[in-house]
């Protein structure tokens, strides 16, 4: 086994998928402990499907950098759903259901009016379920995956108290000063730009699985908002690893496979928090 | 000069009014009491004077170095927080941030302050435990503590005692009455427990769609207002 491992670190691609998959799944667990907690766990499946309905649009204008259109589109629906939560005419699930399912929708029929592809349900399957994808990431794709999830944890540590403050009382932080709203934006527009990195890794239905599960093992065995953190991230970084290195060896869907282990490390949690409930 | 003072203020929605003529003061020391129905307007006043809502016309004046941000607030608890995993230390001291201004961290001195309000409050043994854990009127106390951490000189409570068992109600009213007479916190509540109102406040102010009465607690007994409602609330309490 660890032969035909060495024999596939040897290939750049590999290392590539890994050091990528890697820095996903911790930017996206840190983010999923103050969504979960916002009770925002939807809006990250919402947006990734908002991202399947760009990367449609940027595949068939055949853009040859598909995250200057995917980006921005996605950004600009988080902000508009994050927005919606707060003075809701239209309730907050319900535009997530209606925006979800409508790009979803769109995505698809766009692909089969306009698609040159000759291979269109595998085009959509990837896209969809990340199939093969990371493995095909460019050396300039990994270095954005470096460089947005550094940028990702920068921005957890220096802003670290202010999340945890707007996170657990929203109306008390504003009431000390501090400026809610820029803290929401701010994880709005972080929320999306992890979500179009991860939709490389799990593709656009699996996504939300990579930024909740961690979040919510976490929270079943531990009492601490910091320790939370810590815990999602390293439970995070273990599924995706050990998920890649399972996808290598036994030639599975990477995404599947990671979000299958996060549900495993959820089950463990899970036991062990009600055992440790007994005690 | 009066610490808070209300001059002809109008509250509500989208341009109509939920209560208006609003004119009262509070001066330091004072514990006033907000009572009224629902629904008439009692938590949109207390967002005005947090400054999270602009009065539709009128104005709140602060003085006696007092400042929006420096309210203590303790706010009616939401559904978000029942199970929220953070440690009672790690909540109290999130009402120090607005000493910290554009410092990420906290430094050893909002340490210590939380470390000084949460033994004032009896919870120092608890600042580790996780507080979904906690009883209703631990997390109160906790709650209460953050709000201490962001104020020096005023309190502003939003029913702190709504679903807590008669022992609990009884310490925090008591806690609060502490805080009133030794450290001279004003304390601002807004209230359905009309008896305890009259009971602890030393000022009453009884709104609906207009104010219906503010003065002293002995002016509220005497009143029509305050009569007619503290007989359908029960009757008054050892005065």
């Amino acid at each position: 086994m660890f032969e035909m491992l060495g024999i596939y670190f040897s290939y750049p691609f590999v290392r590539y998928a890994i050091i990528a998959g890697v820095l996903i799944a911790l930017s996206s667990s840190l983010l999923g402990v103050s969504l979960v907690l916002k009770r925002f766990s939807f809006i990250g499946d919402g947006l990734s499907h908002v991202a399947f309905g760009a990367m449609a649009v940027s595949t068939v204008l055949d853009v040859s950098n598909d995250m200057a259109v995917v980006l921005p589109i996605t950004v600009f629906s988080a902000v508009l759903l994050l927005r919606t939560g707060q003075n809701a005419k239209l309730k907050g699930d319900a535009v997530i259901a209606m925006i979800s399912v409508g790009a979803l929708a769109f995505g698809y029929l766009f692909l089969n009016v306009f698609s040159k592809s000759a291979n269109l349900t595998g085009d959509v399957c990837s896209t969809l379920f990340g199939s093969t994808a990371i493995l095909t990431l460019s050396k300039a794709d990994v270095w954005l995956c470096v460089v947005m999830s550094l940028l990702v944890i920068v921005t957890f540590t220096v802003f670290y108290h202010r999340i945890f403050a707007v996170t657990f009382d929203e109306t008390f932080a504003q009431a000390t000063g501090i400026n809610t709203n820029r803290y929401n934006l701010l994880i709005a527009v972080i929320t999306a730009s992890v979500i179009v990195l991860a939709m490389k890794l799990a593709g656009s239905l699996l996504i939300s699985a990579l930024i909740i599960f961690p979040a919510l093992s976490a929270m079943r065995v531990l009492k601490s908002f910091r320790a939370v953190m810590i815990a999602s991230a390293a439970i995070s970084v273990f599924c995706s690893l050990a998920g890649l290195l399972v996808s290598i060896l036994a030639s599975t869907p990477v995404g599947a496979t990671i979000v299958c282990m996060n549900i495993g490390v959820f089950f463990a949690a899970y036991i062990a928090g009600l055992l440790a409930e007994r005690i | 000069m009066a610490q808070l003072l209300c001059r002809n203020v109008a509250l509500g929605y989208e341009g109509k009014a939920v209560v208006r003529d609003l004119n009262f003061e509070v001066n330091s020391g004072d514990y006033l009491c907000i009572v009224g129905e629902n629904g008439s307007g009692k938590s949109t006043l207390m967002k005005a004077l947090l400054h999270l809502k602009a009065p539709l016309s009128g104005e709140i004046y602060m003085g006696d170095g007092l400042e929006a941000d420096g309210i203590g607030y303790l706010p009616q608890q939401t559904i978000v927080q029942r199970d929220f995993p953070a440690s009672v230390q790690e909540i109290v001291l999130s009402g120090c941030l607005n000493r910290c201004g554009r410092r990420p961290f906290y430094g050893k001195k909002e340490k210590a302050l939380a470390r000084e309000h949460m033994e004032r409050l009896g919870i120092a043994h608890l600042a580790k435990r996780c507080y979904r854990e906690l009883s209703g009127g631990q997390q109160q106390r906790v709650l209460l503590a953050r709000a201490l951490c962001a104020t020096r000189y005023m309190l502003l409570l939003d029913e702190p005692v709504a679903g807590l068992d008669p022992v609990a109600m009884q310490e925090m009213y008591d806690l609060l009455e502490r805080l009133n007479h030794k450290e001279k916190i004003t304390i601002i509540m807004v209230s359905h427990d009309i008896r305890a109102a009259v009971s602890y406040a030393d000022h009453i102010l009884h709104i609906s769609e207009e104010p219906l009465f503010f003065g002293t607690k002995e002016e509220y007994i005497q009143s029509e207002i305050g009569k007619a409602y503290l007989s359908v609330t029960g009757g008054e309490r050892h005065v």
